[in-house]
């Protein structure tokens, strides 16, 4: 995933599709002051300067999908755990809820199933039948909305074709308004993800600890501006 | 000794086990209402969820795991310490040992409930053993908290040993002077100890084999405990200091809650015979000098972190020192430097009452140093919009006075059953000689043989 931070108003819409998505339960304003709300992507904003001259930068920040998680090599069963493609995933029924994960990752995009989850009325309507309920005492965290991976998988099979670039997104790239999230196939050279991961725009968030994201931040460069270059 | 003067030397340290007194129904009764608190808090956590708990996003780890650091830290005081004094032959050890390797095994069972206590899941706690599932699933042994279970377990295990070894010989009195079910059960125990002087050499040679073998087990459990921060890339976890720095807060809270319970059977069982001021006093001179290397390494840890000024590190440093954690971090120093160092160092304050007071503050300023390696970390992590904080909750509280409250019962009760001075090493060791001579163990098996 590519995300254009030149590109984010920090309309949250993402945040908003995500927990319809992903059937995330909503704890209430008591349970959010205590750490408990769970957002699988959030738009962090940060103020730069002194008032009348603000600015506020957003960051839409999810689980970073890394290559050499630090919350895997930590998990003692193996409920998080790196799939053959590449997705971190967390295996709900395997997690035993020691919570070290999310102690261990550097972006805390891992969330804890402090209570059974609840939903106030009519949300509760509006489950996803294709994601799973967690209980209370697993952590979880963004999945790349694997079950549209998964969907998408069969349909090609049944169709006998490959996917085409775009045509698979998440519910957070799929409802972004200004398409500053852009999902796609790093492996393929020519995907639109691809490209976007390669621009000189790029960076990766926290990219010295070594953790390797696979989401890259696109943002002017101060020094891309400049007149030197 | 004199053998006129050993006769009374058992009766007096037999004496807990054939009259109870009715401070012992008291203290038991109290104790166990403590504790069943703590186990009725952890049912109603276990019910509604770790979320009554005052943990949250992004702190996840915070009193329980405070709470096991600390114990498996107080559980360094016997096996260390005893493994060493026996090895150095230091007499004055022989009142000393039995306390101090019971209070190992004690702290390393209440300690190793609080990882469970702490799960999300904890009915699932078994699936950090490796056993014969069906699914053919092994715990992740990339994880310090497998480590951790191995680690702990071989410490409980061979800690056990070296509790249970130099007691035979006392069970087999026990067993002598008893009848009915006691007979049976201290029969039992004693293993068929006759008092040969062929089993005073084997259990000599068992003891001296597992002195030496519980040292690198005891130093490698709390470096395991340290590796579950100092894998992580957590800001001020992320640490080579940390192995050795866990080890020396061990030892040093462990001496501290050992002169305390030593403090308290010599008032209560009326030990002043046994448990002379001169112990207290070498135990005291050990704990300055672990309360001395405590403060080396805090100061090495946070000079190099303050001069190596990595921002994300920077963050928790400053937390620390003067920001919202800053009261708790200079009480556990004036705890565990401040007061201690001039009572420990002085003559004339290192008395009983000295050395129990500095003892008291060492106890809390190891609690708080748990506490401000864990819970300020998190609270500060590489992404500032993450920034948290963390306050206990009622629950959290009561289980960890009931924590405390359990050492207490499983003491009481152990002293009540087994006589919390090793007698035999006490007659045996009146002549301070370099070495047990075979001279000496046989004129052991020869009192033995006499005596009950």
């Amino acid at each position: 995933m590519a995300v254009d931070l030149d590109r984010c108003t920090g309309c949250e819409a993402c945040v908003t599709a995500c927990h319809a998505e992903n059937n995330i339960p909503t704890v209430g304003a008591g349970q959010a002051a205590h750490g408990r709300a769970m957002h699988w992507i959030r738009v962090e904003r940060y103020w730069e300067g002194d008032f009348p001259d603000v600015r506020v930068k957003f960051r839409p920040v999810l689980c970073q999908q890394c290559d050499a998680a630090p919350c895997e090599a930590v998990c003692p069963t193996y409920a998080a755990h790196q799939t053959d493609e590449g997705l971190n995933a967390q295996v709900y029924n395997r997690c035993i809820g020691t919570r070290y994960c999310a102690n261990a990752c550097m972006y805390n995009v891992r969330f804890f199933n402090f209570f059974n989850p609840e939903w106030e009325k009519p949300l509760h309507l509006q489950l996803n039948p294709d994601v799973s309920i967690r209980t209370v005492g697993v952590m979880e965290k963004c999945t790349f909305c694997v079950q549209r991976i998964k969907a998408a998988k069969v349909l090609v099979k049944a169709e006998d074709r490959t996917i085409k670039d775009g045509e698979l997104r998440p519910a957070c790239a799929q409802s972004c308004p200004t398409s500053a999230l852009v999902f796609g196939d790093l492996n393929d050279p020519e995907s639109r993800v691809a490209r976007l991961s390669r621009s000189p725009r790029g960076t990766k968030l926290l990219e010295d600890l070594g953790a390797e994201p696979k989401i890259t931040y696109l943002q002017r460069q101060p020094w891309y501006e400049s007149d030197a270059y | 000794m004199n053998r006129t003067l050993t006769r009374p030397l058992t009766d007096d340290l037999l004496r807990p086990l054939f009259h109870t007194s009715v401070w012992f129904y008291g203290l038991v009764l109290v104790l166990g209402t403590i504790v069943a608190c703590g186990v009725a808090a952890w049912a109603y956590q276990v019910w509604y969820g770790i979320g009554v708990s005052g943990l949250g996003w992004p702190v996840f780890w915070g009193f329980y795991l405070t709470n096991f650091v600390f114990w498996i830290g107080i559980s360094h005081a016997g096996t260390l310490i005893s493994a060493i004094l026996r090895l150095v032959n230091a007499t004055w050890r022989r009142p000393v040992t039995r306390c101090a390797e019971a209070i190992t095994v004690f702290a390393l069972m209440i300690g190793a409930v609080f990882p469970i206590i702490h799960l999300g899941r904890p009915w699932l706690f078994f699936w950090l053993m490796p056993y014969p599932s069906n699914r053919e699933i092994w715990p992740n042994f990339r994880s310090p908290l497998v480590w951790d279970f191995f680690a702990i377990n071989t410490y409980l295990a061979g800690s056990l040993l070296f509790l249970l070894l130099p007691m035979i010989p006392d069970f087999a009195l026990i067993r002598d002077r008893t009848t009915g079910w006691r007979h049976r059960i201290y029969g039992a125990l004693a293993l068929g100890w006759q008092g040969t002087t062929k089993q005073w050499h084997r259990l000599e040679a068992a003891m001296q084999i597992m002195a030496i073998a519980i040292l690198p087990v005891a130093i490698s459990v709390h470096t395991i405990v340290s590796f579950d921060f100092s894998m992580a890339t957590v800001p001020m976890w992320h640490s080579t200091i940390f192995g050795p720095y866990f080890v020396a807060g061990a030892i040093f809270s462990g001496i501290a809650a050992l002169i305390i319970a030593m403090a308290l059977l010599r008032r209560f069982l009326r030990l002043e015979r046994y448990l002379h001021p001169v112990h207290f006093e070498n135990l005291g001179k050990l704990l300055l000098l672990m309360s001395l290397l405590w403060a080396y390494f805090v100061f090495a840890e946070r000079l190099t972190v303050w001069y190596g000024n990595e921002p994300s590190e920077m963050a928790v440093f400053w937390a620390t020192q003067r920001g919202a954690y800053a009261p708790l971090f200079w009480t556990m120093v004036i705890c565990n430097l401040v007061i201690p160092f001039p009572i420990l160092s002085i003559r004339r304050l290192r008395t009983i009452p000295g050395v129990v007071v500095a003892s008291l503050t060492v106890l809390v300023g190891m609690w708080l140093e748990r506490f401000l390696i864990i819970v300020p970390s998190l609270a500060n992590k590489q992404l500032p919009y993450s920034w948290g904080s963390y306050s206990p909750r009622p629950v959290e509280i009561v289980v960890m006075v009931s924590s405390f409250a359990a050492m207490g019962l499983l003491y009481v009760i152990f002293a009540k059953f087994v006589p919390i001075i090793s007698i035999w090493e006490l007659k045996v060791g009146d002549h301070p000689r370099p070495a047990l001579t075979s001279l000496e163990t046989d004129e052991a098996a020869a009192l033995w043989r006499t005596q009950p």
